[in-house]
């Protein structure tokens, strides 16, 4: 059988296809089939696509992303192969087990690796003390720097009574 | 008051203003990978007896299970959900308060999406909404959420402060003088994304288009809106721009063409949603310029909603084929326009 398309080379590429329940049959060569993009089924290119293609690239060595097919979510039981074919995670746990090789992507999708806006009152009220002992430490050099001695003593006390009220949340 | 009634500022380009946030439970598998009785267990730790009583008093409630696809469709084209929600036919369900400002989305993509939904430029009020809501829901669960990392969502492009801001623009004269795709493309160099009416992966119809921010990641909440904000105000500059000069250029045409598509649109007897879309565009031009008179924002964006399948279908009982949907659109629009 000879090809549909040419009529020289001979056909090695059968494609049935049925489409509003009609059938349709080609019969082309390799040459043909790749010249009209008859082998591509799936023209659509979805985020997950883009998604997959931020995380394969960058100098990964085969041998590198076998090791990598080990690491799986305990939680929701999601490997890290099978999050860079969905790109999605299955569970929050998946973002703690796949740590830092998430970085690249983060950066790749939005140019950062940590968060700065809100903070939820219930899960992140350590975090808001955290962040606000953090803030009076820096005043305190300030203060300290500056010889404001008198303030810098008020600051002190202030960092003393958050840090007591965070090691009460933690425990 | 819900974006289809009209108001805010600048609403003859801005239709509407949104925000979504996506937020998770801590340790219990995303939407995705969550089953039926999981899913179940999920909505009635937000929608329950008590919260029913205290917080929901004014919302209305669908499970898509219990929802019919028409019904489903209806909510879509009212942008009250999205497709998504729509097709998770087994858990999927969302939470609408009455004056369809607010939306709770349970079980989409993320355990909760909430939508804050205003007419014309109100990115910032409906941050505010979208925040009173946040803040109320996570009084009663709790969210996964890392020092590091911010709130965790189940795709990494939404991931720190899981938010969406966008804007529905109608850029009529952009689009007349041949501009657009250069605005689009300056859009794009900025961190922000244009879409179609619908959001992701849907077409763009009578020159309306939604633009919204990307990054979720490293940027706080105000910093994106107020961000999302600058740009469409030079947006709104560029069109206003554009308008003035198709006025003064081509005054005669312009006019010849917004009188076409209100003769065609207030007298025709079959017609389809792209082709109606496309001359509502210029009718609601017609609107802005002052060429046509006495036609309220409010029947504009009825007209915007109503003229989809799913609408119309909803006003007959028997299952209307597509000429049949083509027909009843016609009377729908020669109502609202006499």
């Amino acid at each position: 059988m000879h090809c549909d398309e040419c009529g020289k080379r001979p056909a090695t590429v059968h494609i049935t296809k049925i489409e509003n329940g009609k059938k349709t049959e080609r019969h082309l060569c390799e040459q043909c089939a790749v010249d009209n993009n008859a082998l591509s089924i799936n023209t659509t290119f979805s985020i997950n696509d883009i998604l997959t293609g931020l995380m394969n690239t960058g100098n990964v060595l085969p041998l590198k992303m076998d090791m990598s097919k080990e690491l799986k979510c305990e939680v929701c039981g999601l490997s890290y192969s099978r999050f860079k074919e969905t790109g999605r995670f299955g569970c929050s746990h998946c973002y703690e087990v796949f740590g830092d090789k998430l970085d690249p992507l983060f950066k790749k999708l939005h140019g950062n690796t940590g968060h700065i806006g809100k903070i939820p009152n219930r899960a992140g009220g350590r975090i808001k003390l955290a962040r606000e002992i953090d803030k009076l430490k820096q005043e305190l050099n300030a203060a300290i720097s500056s010889e404001e001695y008198e303030r810098a003593a008020e600051i002190r006390d202030r960092i003393r009574a958050l840090s007591s009220k965070e090691q009460g949340e933690l425990e | 008051m819900s974006w289809i009634q009209g108001g805010g500022l600048e609403n003859n380009i801005i239709l509407s203003s949104r925000i979504r946030l996506a937020r998770n439970i801590n340790d219990t598998p995303f939407p995705p990978m969550l089953d039926k009785k999981k899913g179940a267990d999920l909505i009635e730790s937000i929608y329950n007896e008590e919260t029913q009583k205290h917080m929901f008093g004014g919302y209305k409630f669908y499970a898509m299970q219990e929802t019919s696809g028409t019904d489903r469709a209806v909510l879509v084209e009212r942008h009250l959900i999205s497709p998504n929600l729509a097709a998770r036919d087994s858990i999927g369900a969302v939470l609408i308060d009455r004056d369809e400002v607010v939306s709770i989305m349970l079980n989409e993509e993320d355990h909760i999406r909430i939508q804050a939904l205003l007419p014309g430029l109100q990115v910032k009020e409906a941050l505010q909404i979208a925040n009173n809501i946040d803040d109320m829901l996570e009084s009663k669960v709790e969210y996964a959420y890392d020092e590091r990392l911010g709130y965790l969502t189940s795709c990494p492009t939404n991931v720190g402060t899981g938010i969406r801001a966008s804007v529905m623009v109608h850029l009529p004269g952009l689009s007349l003088i041949g501009n657009i795709n250069n605005i689009l493309h300056a859009v794009s160099q900025v961190g922000l994304t244009i879409r179609g009416i619908h959001g992701e992966g849907t077409e763009v119809l009578g020159n309306v288009f939604q633009i919204s921010n990307q990054i979720t990641l490293g940027r706080s909440e105000e910093e994106i809106v107020e961000s999302l904000i600058g740009i469409t105000k030079q947006i709104i500059d560029k069109e206003k721009e554009a308008r003035t000069t198709l006025m003064n250029s081509y005054r005669m045409k312009l006019e010849d063409k917004i009188w076409r598509s209100w003769g065609i649109m207030s007298n025709a007897r079959v017609i389809s949603t792209q082709e109606s879309m496309k001359l509502l565009s210029d009718i609601r031009l017609g609107v802005d310029l002052g060429v046509l008179k006495n036609i309220p924002i409010q029947v504009l964006n009825e007209i915007m909603v109503e003229i989809n399948n799913a609408s119309l279908q909803k006003q007959s009982a028997a299952e209307l084929n597509s000429t049949e949907l083509d027909i009843i659109r016609a009377e729908t629009i020669r109502a609202k326009l006499a």
